[in-house]
């Protein structure tokens, strides 16, 4: 199954099952949504419920918390990333905050989804990945999907959850033809093992999951046994699988698409350091994007991003520099 | 209309227009990559604006090729911008939707719909601060008069009455959105008239760009505040070279087709007997070379070196603080 249609399949039901679940977004009614997602359900469930915004993402997450406050269940779609600054003061000075500050009397089934990652030379404006930032933000739940059956069973979750979600959605995968399982009990919050290993754990999330499982091939080739982790849910963290994971190992690697400084890689050496210092027998080695923007050049661009032959280099070369 | 206006006109619509369509070639090809937004129809907002606001600073959106062209921008650099070279106007690291020029006052491609506003009116502060008067000139879509940008913007323009323009291109729609679905008026400026002057314009036509830019132009250079103007115009091609553009009929494209800004300047001079028609086979002529030079310029160059990805993150000086 399409990573999109995964997505567009939850979408369906949820409206299917329940009536005050709402979409709303630049071009997701007619247009079928920018990446393909909400394609087909405006003839489906209408346009009321199906809607069509002005390019204004301030009002696209405000209309929705209210929404939510109404009554209804609004999915809200932000175009990519970059654009949900315009809306940070709705998301984060009142979706994530509403509830506390009113004493736990007001609830927002929120669900706000965005687009987000480097994709293909697309340069600074189009390019970001802001997980970390609003990873920060006490109150909001934030999902990474990195692929079909995550996507499907997260997002359907988020959007019956109480509680605003951010639902993270990577550019580059919306048109792979992915592996798809129906989960029993699905949690959203809990990482997958993508690949079990005895030497090291490498610690990852969204597409890099893809460039990682690429660079464990190479890894195997020179006697390495890695297991990986691919974390989902990054608000909160499954510390649990990755500290059990540790201890076998005694070695972690942490690879995210991120601008290294202040990422979520140093949110999770913080909470590894925090949970099993003890366990470890070499530094935790961090791969990141660069701390620049995103350039248009290709060649700039594979270089300001992990990639499966940087991601091997820099294993080995910090696996000898450690004498392990 | 005087023969010299419509040559200079026609010969800088008819730059733009091959340029993109050149860009569109290579994009095929493989050359360009990323969001490509042409502005295959609307040559005449970007030539006639360009053209009568020719002193003060201009900041616009990432449909902006012809505009920089226009602005005085060599067709070769922004080429090679959009292949990603070296030598393109932000040594590759810009592309298509990013091209800026302070030289020319050209502030330009910015990506972030209606960012560009808020900036020009801090750019009118300085310069009314400076005591220039040339004033800034914003442009933008349609989709732009929707944020929250643009309406802090023309209050802010007007309660300090700022010498600024803001100018929309209306063509209607924003990637699949019409216009009239999230706005509850097509006529656009009647979003700015309780601000400021604010006319609608038929944006097809050239000499109305121009001339009522040149107006506008009077008024914010004698102080009185700023000025609003929306040109009615259409892309004939989808919003960025992922989009078929399905969602406006066949009727519609053909009604504006046949108010093509180049075709009509040259068959109204014709016809009138203004210019003669060698000047616009030659000027043809001259183009074709122009932009072949301009893609083997853009292919030939080299692409940036790997030490520029950490270049132009901070100024030189404060590089050396940092590090
Ligand atoms: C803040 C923001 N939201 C969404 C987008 C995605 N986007 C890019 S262009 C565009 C349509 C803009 O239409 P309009 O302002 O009419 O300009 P046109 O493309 O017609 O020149 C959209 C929605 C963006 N770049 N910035």
């Amino acid at each position: 199954m399409l990573y999109r249609e995964a997505l567009n399949r939850a979408i369906d039901e949820a409206m299917e099952k329940d009536e005050s679940v709402v979409i709303l977004g630049e071009d997701v009614g007619r247009y079928g949504g920018s990446y393909r997602v909400s394609e087909g359900l405006i003839s489906k469930y209408g346009e009321k419920r199906v809607i069509d915004t002005p390019i204004a993402e301030l009002s696209i997450v405000g209309n929705a918390i209210g929404m939510a406050i109404g009554g209804l269940r609004p999915i809200a779609e932000i175009m990519t990333e970059n654009f949900s600054l315009l809306a940070f003061d709705q998301i984060i000075n009142h979706a994530s905050k509403l509830r506390y500050m009113s004493g736990g009397k007001i609830t927002l089934p929120l669900t706000i989804r965005m687009a987000g990652g480097v994709s293909r030379q697309l340069a600074a404006q189009h390019s970001e990945n802001y997980e970390t930032m609003l990873s920060s933000v006490p109150g909001l739940y934030v999902l990474c999907a990195s692929n079909a059956t995550y996507a499907y069973h997260a997002l359907k979750w988020a959007i019956f959850s109480n509680d605003p979600v951010i639902f993270l959605e990577h550019e580059l995968l919306y048109p792979v033809d992915m592996e798809f399982r129906e989960v029993k009990d699905f949690n959203p919050f809990k990482a997958e093992i993508v690949k079990e290993g005895k030497d090291l754990t490498i610690v990852t999330y969204f597409k890099m999951r893809y460039d990682v499982i690429e660079a464990e091939k190479e890894l195997a080739k020179a006697g390495i046994d890695a297991e990986i982790i691919d974390l989902n849910s990054l608000r909160p963290i499954d510390i649990e699988t990755i500290a059990k994971s540790i201890k076998k190992t005694k070695k972690c690697v942490i690879v995210e698409e991120d601008h290294k400084t202040g990422g979520m890689g140093a949110e999770i050496a913080a909470q590894i350091m925090e949970n099993c210092f003890y366990d470890l027998d070499a530094p935790i080695l961090r791969i990141a994007g660069e701390d620049v923007p995103i350039p248009y050049n290709r060649k700039l661009e594979l270089a300001s991003i992990p990639t499966p032959d940087k991601i091997v280099t820099k294993i080995l070369k910090w696996k000898a520099e450690n004498g392990i | 209309m005087k023969a010299s206006e419509v040559k200079t006109f026609y010969y800088l619509m008819k730059l733009g227009r091959r340029f993109e369509e050149a860009a569109k070639e290579e994009y095929m090809k493989g050359n360009i990559a990323g969001f490509l937004h042409l502005d295959i129809g609307q040559e005449a907002v970007s030539v006639g604006t360009m053209q009568a606001f020719d002193k003060g600073d201009v900041f616009t959106h990432y449909r902006e090729h012809v505009l920089a062209i226009a602005r005085g921008m060599d067709p070769k650099v922004i080429m090679a911008e959009l292949f990603g070279k070296k030598t393109g106007i932000s040594k590759g690291k810009g592309g298509s939707m990013h091209l800026f020029e302070p030289n020319l006052s050209f502030y330009g491609g910015d990506a972030i719909v209606g960012g560009q506003f808020p900036m020009a009116v801090g750019c009118a502060y300085a310069r009314k601060l400076e005591g220039e008067n040339a004033g800034v000139f914003a442009i933008g879509g349609d989709g732009a008069t929707n944020g929250g940008a643009f309406f802090e913007s023309i209050n802010l323009a007007a309660a300090w009455k700022l010498p600024i323009i803001f100018f929309i291109e209306n063509n209607y729609y924003a990637i699949g959105t019409r216009i009239g679905w999230v706005s509850p008026f097509e006529e656009l400026y009647n979003k700015a008239k309780n601000y400021m002057p604010s006319v609608r314009i038929n944006g097809m036509d050239v000499f109305e760009v121009y001339n009522e830019v040149m107006k506008a132009k009077e008024y914010i250079e004698n102080g009185l505040g700023p000025y609003f103007i929306e040109a009615e115009t259409y892309r004939f091609e989808g919003h960025s070279m992922s989009d078929n553009g399905k969602y406006r009929s066949e009727e519609e494209m053909e009604i504006f087709k046949r108010r093509d800004p180049i075709e009509n300047l040259k068959n109204k001079a014709l016809k009138l007997g203004i210019v003669e028609k060698e000047f616009f086979d030659e000027t043809d002529k001259k183009i074709e070379k122009e932009i072949a030079e301009a893609v083997e310029f853009a292919a030939n160059s080299p692409e940036p070196e790997i030490e520029e990805l950490h270049t132009d993150v901070y100024c030189k000086e404060c590089e050396n603080v940092v590090s």
